[in-house]
């Protein structure tokens, strides 16, 4: 994507188009978010819990090396192929290796935010490999020929009659039905049919645990089960991060995960994947892409403890009023933000500034990374490097300059107060993009200083 | 890996955990309310021979029963080859049909109306997933308040596909609307024994 034509705030202005839309794209998540806080506020040690997942991720990144080794030798103990990939290409490379060497030209594969963070699909689809994406969203945005908007809720912007649609031109689904019980029952009879012919099953990892070499897989449907418990090969993608050290500390993460992201005690599938079915092979690609990179970094490195649960997508308001699209990256939201420009800089310059820095994501966050401080460190990053459009740096500029005269900057203050009372147009302009989808309220006749002198007078 | 070695931070330890759940509150009357919470049924018997009977008025006309308890046995119910014992491996495509799939759970979480299975309860390890309805067999007394006591109990035991169940098979992925059967089973019935 071009930055240049395609920033979030540019992409953002579309979505605003349709207030109608973005009215009930907003609402819709502050409900899920609702949900999180009845689900959270159950749990009287919610933020002990909150704290000990933290604790254990830090560690985690403080002995990466050492528990990957441990995770290796004991998937490799229960018979399961262990794989390494250093980039998004190799891992991609990886995977249509062990799909090639069984002949599948097919698979299902249930959601993983790696494969959509490493191009998996486009890379598998010029390779002649159908991949059919089997969780019921990402399936729906697959058939639309779009990414998913938000990695927990994959087509949270699409409204049903526009599924009903969408299910009317692939599945043959009657016209004018947009039924969810109706066309989920379609979408079942559909993705059915490939799960029994699919002689190959991807999935993603929610957990691995060291200590065991077990892999876990959370849904709500049932499709990571149903897809690899049908195939002869299961084929499981994880970035490194995704390792904690006990399988105790299961108890933690699997109380935080479900009610930070939709308010469910936990999802209705948690399952602990040890050793390949009987006569099954087993593979697990893990991934690093910049991970390691990353782990230097004391401003960045906590992004890793990110368990995925999409908290910080729903109560963000730029989020839910730019929609997942707009941030035009594989994992959108304020996550997504502090993640993306540790990949490339230069095309997500302008994430880290989808933000009002108003400190919701890190407090919603169940492994506590401090996501809005990261935004905050990013945008200084970012300018330091160069990544800032002209507009921005001028006004930057002209800024200091001001702040650090004091006769200019009072006397500009008077200047831009009497312009604001008797030529709002010069700017309340569409040169201005303060004045984007906003009012500005009147100006006042007189600085702040010079009221507070006054005042001072009259205390005397 | 040279990598990770090089640019991991110096070395924080894991915190121990101290959490337990509250044991002086009602497990069962807690779990039962979780569980129908998030669209499961749970019935009360007192021994396993009442279970035969709840599942024959629940399905009177199933295409086909699969159940992995043999001391469970309700053939004399339905007519010939609608009910089967699983004792024997086969091709877990071959399951596609089986309207109605019983098995026992390990034990059951209050907190958040999860059942512990392994493959040893399944049968077949596509079992559960595959069937049109679920039904699992816990003891009531086995009911643990929070996940914490539930993987104390689950220690280092090894299992090929070890897994947590919380209700039938669910999305809510059309404009947040709760439907249930999305891929995994329609339904869930856990028949509590008060042994």
């Amino acid at each position: 994507m071009n930055p240049q034509n395609n920033t979030h705030s540019e992409l953002a202005e579309k979505f605003n188009r349709d207030v109608e839309r973005v009215n009930w794209h907003d609402k819709t998540l502050w409900f899920v978010r609702e949900k999180r806080d009845k689900a959270a506020h159950q749990i009287a040690e919610w933020e002990q819990l909150r704290e000990a997942a933290s604790q254990i991720k830090n560690n985690v990144l403080s002995n990466l090396h050492d528990y990957l080794i441990e995770f290796e030798k004991n998937a490799v103990r229960h018979g399961v192929h262990i794989h390494w990939a250093s980039t998004a290409q190799k891992h991609n490379e990886i995977v249509h290796s062990i799909i090639k060497k069984h002949g599948a030209n097919h698979i299902v594969k249930s959601k993983s935010m790696l494969t959509e963070e490493c191009g998996l699909n486009e890379y598998l689809h010029q390779q002649g490999v159908n991949v059919v994406d089997t969780d019921l969203g990402e399936r729906i945005v697959q058939l639309a020929n779009e990414p998913p908007s938000h990695i927990v809720l994959p087509c949270i912007h699409w409204k049903k009659e526009e599924i009903g649609e969408l299910f009317h031109q692939h599945l043959g689904t009657p016209k004018g039905n947009a039924d969810p019980q109706f066309l989920t029952a379609a979408a079942r009879v559909h993705l059915r049919e490939h799960f029994l012919t699919s002689r190959v099953a991807l999935t993603g990892v929610n957990f691995a645990v060291a200590e065991t070499g077990e892999i876990i897989v959370c849904t709500n449907e049932g499709n990571a089960d149903l897809g690899v418990q049908l195939a002869d090969v299961h084929i499981a993608c994880m970035g490194i991060e995704k390792i904690i050290p006990k399988r105790k500390h299961l108890s933690v993460f699997l109380r935080l995960l479900a009610r930070s992201a939709t308010g469910q005690p936990i999802t209705t599938y948690s399952s602990h994947f040890q050793k390949p079915r009987e006569g099954q092979e087993m593979h697990i690609v893990l991934v690093d892409n910049g991970r390691s990179e990353r782990l230097a970094s004391d401003d960045f490195r906590n992004a890793l403890k990110c368990i995925r649960c999409g908290a910080c997508f729903n109560t963000c308001p730029v989020y839910r009023r730019s929609g997942g699209h707009s941030y035009h990256t594989a994992v959108a939201g304020p996550i997504g933000s502090i993640l993306a420009p540790g990949f490339d800089m230069a095309k997500n310059a302008d994430l880290p500034f989808a933000s009002t820095l108003c400190g919701s994501c890190t407090n919603v966050c169940p492994v506590k990374i401090d996501i809005h401080d990261q935004l905050y460190k990013w945008r200084q990053v970012l300018v330091q490097n160069g990544h800032t459009t002209a507009s921005k740096k001028t006004g930057m500029n002209v800024m200091s300059q001001m702040l650090s005269h004091p006769t200019v900057y009072r006397f500009s203050g008077a200047v831009g107060r009497w312009v604001m009372r008797t030529l709002p147009l010069m700017i309340n302009n569409k040169f201005n993009p303060w004045y984007k989808q906003r009012e500005m309220p009147k100006a006042s006749t007189q600085s702040f200083r010079s009221w507070y002198l006054n005042q001072r007078k009259h205390e005397q | 890996m040279a990598s990770v070695k090089k640019n991991q931070p110096s070395m924080v330890e894991f915190p121990t955990l101290n959490f337990a759940g509250d044991t002086s509150i009602d497990l069962k009357a807690q779990f039962i309310k979780t569980l129908t919470g998030i669209g499961g049924s749970v019935i009360e018997v007192n021994e396993i021979k009442e279970v035969g009977d709840y599942i024959k008025s629940t399905f009177p006309k199933p295409a086909r029963i699969v159940n992995t308890l043999t001391d469970l046995n309700f053939e004399h119910a339905y007519p010939a080859g609608r009910f089967e014992i699983l004792n024997q491996k086969s091709d877990p495509h071959d399951f596609s049909n089986v309207t109605v799939a019983i098995m026992q759970g390990e034990f059951g979480v209050a907190e958040n109306g999860a059942i512990w299975l392994t493959e040893v309860n399944m049968g077949d390890q596509a079992l559960p997933y595959i069937c049109e309805h679920l039904v699992l067999i816990i003891n009531k007394h086995s009911i643990v308040p929070t996940l914490h006591e539930a993987y104390e109990k689950i220690g280092a035991s090894a299992y090929n596909l070890g897994t947590f169940l919380a209700g039938p098979s669910k999305t809510a992925d059309i404009e947040q609307s709760l439907v249930l059967g999305a891929h995994g089973s329609k339904s869930l019935l856990v028949f509590l024994i008060n042994y």
